[in-house]
């Protein structure tokens, strides 16, 4: 990577960790540009900006590049400072921002991998503990408008890229999203009025397109 | 806030470990409060009740969890000493490499300790990838965190001080002088850091600790506490 001036970012559509960046920037107003990586076939500079994970989302910024989805949306958040703040500025609620995006983190992707990766038996401690999640998570948004309060932060941007595999947790493990956990089917339905959000997720249905690919790949009935 | 912080935790952990660093750099007034973890208090219980561990921060009526999101806390919350950068890029950098000690120079490090055959070469290979990566980290700097400690250099207090004596205990010898010269000055220079050493256990105590519990943790792969 040469020090160009400017904004990258090497991603793959679908990647709910790759529009956390993206729905980042579009808060911010960022101008970038977006470059698809085959995730099949990685390219040299995704493999250069990223040695260590060899993983995508990688912003790089005037030749820089920044990994890891979370580190991303925090430098994203401290370098455009000017607008759009994704962060609490109290030091306590900035800490609370962490912890829930880490739990996301540590607990979504991976419970929802399990949802349509496992039947039977399997399937379903997964689907108990996908409930328990969402349900924990709706504790924590309460009647806010968003998780960062009246202003949409750094849970926000770090959970609502999932809410568009809700639809194929549903299906794969019937069960309503909405049913145990009304008020996060609600606050996915506000945050797809941003335009950031709405610019950024696929239709529910072209996801769960891409899940039954997957699970066609891996040999999942 | 001037009021007395209160920091849940165990001299045997490295994860209160970092938070306790942190505490003593800002210089805060803070009370540590022992945690049992055979038998969790109530305060922990309620103070974190989704993780239930330690570390956990108290500090006025607000609980703090995750022993890196606490060093962030107490940097952003105390004045004084500096953990994190100031500049974002290097910010950036110091949660990465954090977060690659957290996700894999640890755990690679402990399952080649408490595991055998095919697996545990398995495990050693890894160990050896991720101890060869971070110490290119060091690359000339006398800490990870430049002239003074920082944020990674407290992430990776756990390499500094326990590794060795997990090894020891394992019996496998991984992190060596020979192998990684630069890692093993980083390791003494690290350890010889006053509020570094004020929060570290003896030595021998702790080596005592994990030998009696060598069987337990080779059966169930993770920490044991009673």
């Amino acid at each position: 990577m040469a020090s160009e001036k400017g904004v990258m970012l090497l991603d793959f559509w679908v990647s709910p960790f790759g529009q956390r960046a993206r729905i980042a920037l579009a808060e911010k107003g960022v101008q970038y540009e977006y470059k698809e990586e085959n995730l099949t076939e990685k390219s040299e500079l995704l493999l250069k900006a990223n040695p260590v994970h060899k993983k995508i989302p990688v912003l790089i910024h005037d030749g820089k590049p920044v990994c890891e989805s979370l580190i991303i949306v925090e430098y994203i958040n401290e370098v455009w400072s000017d607008k759009a703040p994704l962060m609490p500025s109290d030091p306590y609620q900035k800490a609370q921002a962490r912890f829930w995006a880490d739990f996301v983190d540590k607990k979504v992707y991976d419970c929802g991998s399990r949802l349509w990766k496992l039947k039977g038996e399997e399937q379903q401690a997964a689907k108990k503990e996908m409930i328990e999640i969402l349900q924990l998570l709706e504790a924590q948004l309460g009647d806010k408008k968003y998780f960062g309060g009246d202003s949409f932060g750094f849970v926000d941007v770090a959970f609502v890229p999932f809410t568009s595999w809700f639809y194929s947790y549903e299906t794969c493990a019937n069960f309503s999203v909405e049913g145990v956990a009304p008020k996060i089917a609600q606050w996915a339905k506000r945050c797809m009025e941003r335009e950031s959000v709405a610019k950024t997720l696929y239709d529910p249905k072209k996801v769960y397109e891409f899940v039954c690919f997957l699970k066609k790949k891996f040999g999942v009935e | 806030m001037a009021e007395t912080a209160k920091l849940l935790g165990t001299k045997g952990s490295p994860y209160s470990h970092r938070a306790e660093v942190a505490l003593r750099l800002k210089e805060a007034n803070f009370e540590f409060l022992h945690e049992d973890l055979a038998h969790k208090s109530d305060m922990l219980l309620r103070y974190n009740p989704i993780h239930k561990k330690i570390p956990v921060l108290v500090h006025g009526e607000k609980s703090i969890v995750e022993s890196l999101i606490v060093v962030e806390y107490v940097d952003e919350a105390f004045d004084g000493y500096a953990i994190l950068p100031s500049d974002p890029y290097e910010r950036a950098m110091a949660r990465f490499w954090a977060r690659y000690i957290d996700e894999k120079v640890i755990p690679a490090f402990w399952m080649s300790c408490w595991t055998d055959g095919e697996m545990q070469k398995g495990f050693i290979a890894q160990a050896k990838e991720t101890l060869t990566t971070l110490e290119g980290q060091l690359k000339g700097k006398k800490f990870f965190g430049g002239d003074s400690i920082g944020f990674v250099d407290l992430a990776a207090g756990m390499v500094a001080f326990w590794f060795g004596i997990l090894q020891e205990v394992a019996g496998i010898n991984l992190l060596n002088e020979e192998d990684y010269p630069v890692l093993c000055r980083w390791a003494d220079d690290y350890c010889s850091i006053e509020p570094v050493k004020e929060s570290l256990l003896d030595r021998k105590l702790l080596v005592a600790h994990f030998a009696s519990k060598k069987e337990k943790i080779f059966a169930t792969k993770a920490p044991v506490y009673d």
